[in-house]
């Protein structure tokens, strides 16, 4: 459920929109054939379309394209088969064209719906207004030089999908399990690789607030809100100062500020106040983008499975609960590993193992990712199978899983060579326990006498002697009849 | 509206880029006028049925090929530059 705040004079709703801007994997510029890859030399990688020779031309990128409508598709939105290319006019160092080529009336894109997963284990319906492609600028450094500032253009002229969401978030933790799910299915269908740290998926968050029930407050634009946690602090930051503004009698201002992750804090960027007035119109250069329907149909029949769909099958097919579904989707290697670990076994059971002793033990060694695990998918399933059919217990496989991923030995092995199998044999769960039974003469009188504490004590001793291996159900059948 | 004043003048020289003088600027504001009335007299045609036309000769937008053809010439793009180091362009602190 969304979160009202209290402020001074009563409570608050917080109304939260979000622009994500992600970088389209393509090997060359949205409009020119120079590279796309990351960390090169400066402006090695800058055609004269991309520094603004007169005269240039932009040829758009077919595969670019391509890459938007399978995310619209994604999406669960609506493609336009026409959209129009359009100038946003301002001057600024990294732009050497002096207006970025965008769409604005006419996006690629319309609108759709995405389901977003709560900590709470809920999910909400979050709208999608719109996504369009635009180019990207370059890159200033300032931190060089004491009154200069040094401009790659590199990144100028990368293809950018700009994915706009419905005011519909209220609170920080929907704006993080959007911009999570966002970031997922942008992974799942390979369109951006969601590099929050290497800025090739960026944020901007639209954040008013009102009296619940209310028409819509006056919203401010945050800027540079470039991870997960930063989303969470900017939102808390900047909810309280609207709240402050306001309940002191005063009014917010519609402005664009800035994140300041160092002092936890956004400011005004009072240079934007004009350049608001971007002068849209549809570029000269450039026809209008037709997409044909045969085309949208082939990218949709190409779709892989998406992390919702996936989602909900795993919770049909494997009766697993929401919150288990939606760790094992949170990335497609992971599903992937899970549904090779489950093939054939306990889906429940493998679930639980991969999700509390694998993922445990993988972020626990340097946050490895899953495809970097020592423990392969298949090894897990047979130790699930090996749990199933008691051939070992549960606690003995935390041992064998221990060893699995130290020596990257599979659970049979080392249940072999260990000798660790489970005592199912009920003459030598007898013996154990006539053993047990001889040797605390006392404790048996105590028992025999009400103590009925005490059979717990004579579980520990027969499992302590069986070294772990005894089958717990028979150990405390059997007992219960000897004693 | 199809009067532009001094002051819409003004702040168009201003987003552009163009610094003028007011009697400049004056003039600017009755020619930019003059265009805006002549496209309101465009927009009396009934156009409602008629698709709009982004070019006379009926093409198509021409798409090419996900390919790396073109870059790798950092000398050729900053030989305008006033400044540059490093192969960096170098330009008047912009920062916030």
């Amino acid at each position: 459920m969304a979160q009202l705040v209290k402020g001074e004079t009563g409570d608050w709703e917080i109304v939260i929109g979000m622009e994500v801007h992600a970088q389209v994997i393509a090997n060359s510029k949205l409009f020119s054939g120079a590279s796309t890859q990351f960390g090169a030399e400066p402006n090695s990688q800058v055609s004269i379309v991309d520094a603004a020779m007169p005269g240039m031309l932009p040829v758009p990128n077919e595969f670019v394209v391509e890459q938007a409508v399978k995310t619209g598709l994604g999406l669960n939105s609506k493609i336009n088969k026409t959209s129009v290319f359009a100038r946003k006019n301002y001057f600024y160092a990294d732009l050497p064209q002096g207006y970025q080529i965008s769409q604005f009336e006419h996006p690629i894109v319309g609108e759709g719906t995405i389901e977003i997963d709560l900590p709470d284990g809920s999910t909400k319906e979050i709208g999608i207004t719109r996504l369009h492609l635009e180019q990207d600028a370059g890159k200033s450094v300032h931190d060089q030089h004491p009154t200069k500032s040094f401009v790659d253009l590199n990144r100028s002229g990368c293809a950018l999908m700009e994915i706009v969401s419905e005011p519909d978030i209220r609170d920080p933790e929907e704006a993080v399990a959007y911009l999570s799910k966002i970031r997922m299915i942008l992974r799942y269908l390979e369109t951006c690789d969601g590099n929050m740290d290497e800025g090739s998926m960026r944020a901007d968050v639209n954040i008013s607030v009102r009296r619940p029930g209310e028409g819509l407050g006056t919203r401010a634009e945050i800027k540079n809100v470039n991870s997960l946690k930063a989303v969470q602090q900017a939102i808390d930051f900047e909810v309280s100062r609207q709240i402050d503004i306001i309940e002191d009698g005063g009014e917010v201002v519609q402005e664009t500020r800035l994140w300041d992750p160092a002092k936890n804090e956004t400011r005004s960027m009072r240079s934007k106040e004009e350049a608001h007035d971007y002068r849209y119109f549809p570029d000269p250069d450039l026809l209008p983008l037709h997409v044909p329907q045969e085309q949208i149909d082939r990218i949709r029949d190409a779709l892989p499975e998406l992390p919702d769909q996936k989602k909900h099958r795993f919770m049909a097919d494997f009766g697993l609960s929401l919150y288990d579904a939606s760790v094992l989707i949170a990335e497609r290697e992971r599903a992937n590993y899970f549904e090779t670990a489950a093939n054939g076994n306990d889906a429940k059971l493998t679930a639980n193992w991969v999700i509390n002793e694998l993922l445990g033990a993988l972020n626990k060694d340097e946050h490895k990712a899953i495809s970097d695990s020592p423990v392969s998918a298949e090894s897990i399933g047979e130790l699930t199978a090996l749990i199933s059919d008691n051939t070992i217990s549960g606690k003995i496989a935390k041992d064998v899983f221990a060893e699995m991923y130290k020596s990257g030995k599979a659970p049979g092995v080392i249940v072999e060579e260990k000798g660790l199998k489970q005592v199912t044999d009920t003459g030598a769960i007898e013996a154990i326990i006539d053993e047990v039974i001889a040797e605390n003469q006392g404790q048996v009188e105590a028992y025999r006498g009400g103590k009925d504490k005490l059979f717990g004590f004579f579980v520990g001793q027969v499992m302590k002697k069986s070294q772990g291996k005894a089958n717990p159900g028979a150990v405390n059948k059997l007992l219960k009849d000897k004693l | 509206m199809s009067e532009i004043d001094l002051a819409t003048a003004k702040k168009i020289a201003n987003l552009s880029r163009l610094k003028m003088d007011d009697a400049e600027l004056d003039t600017r504001a009755a020619s930019l006028t003059g265009i805006i009335k002549w496209v309101e007299q465009l927009q009396e045609v009934d156009t409602d049925n008629i698709e709009p036309l982004a070019n006379v000769v009926n093409t198509e937008l021409v798409l090419r090929k996900d390919e790396v053809t073109d870059g790798g010439y950092a000398d050729k793009v900053l030989k305008n530059a006033p400044e540059e180091t490093q192969d960096f362009f170098v330009v008047p602190k912009v920062v916030e």
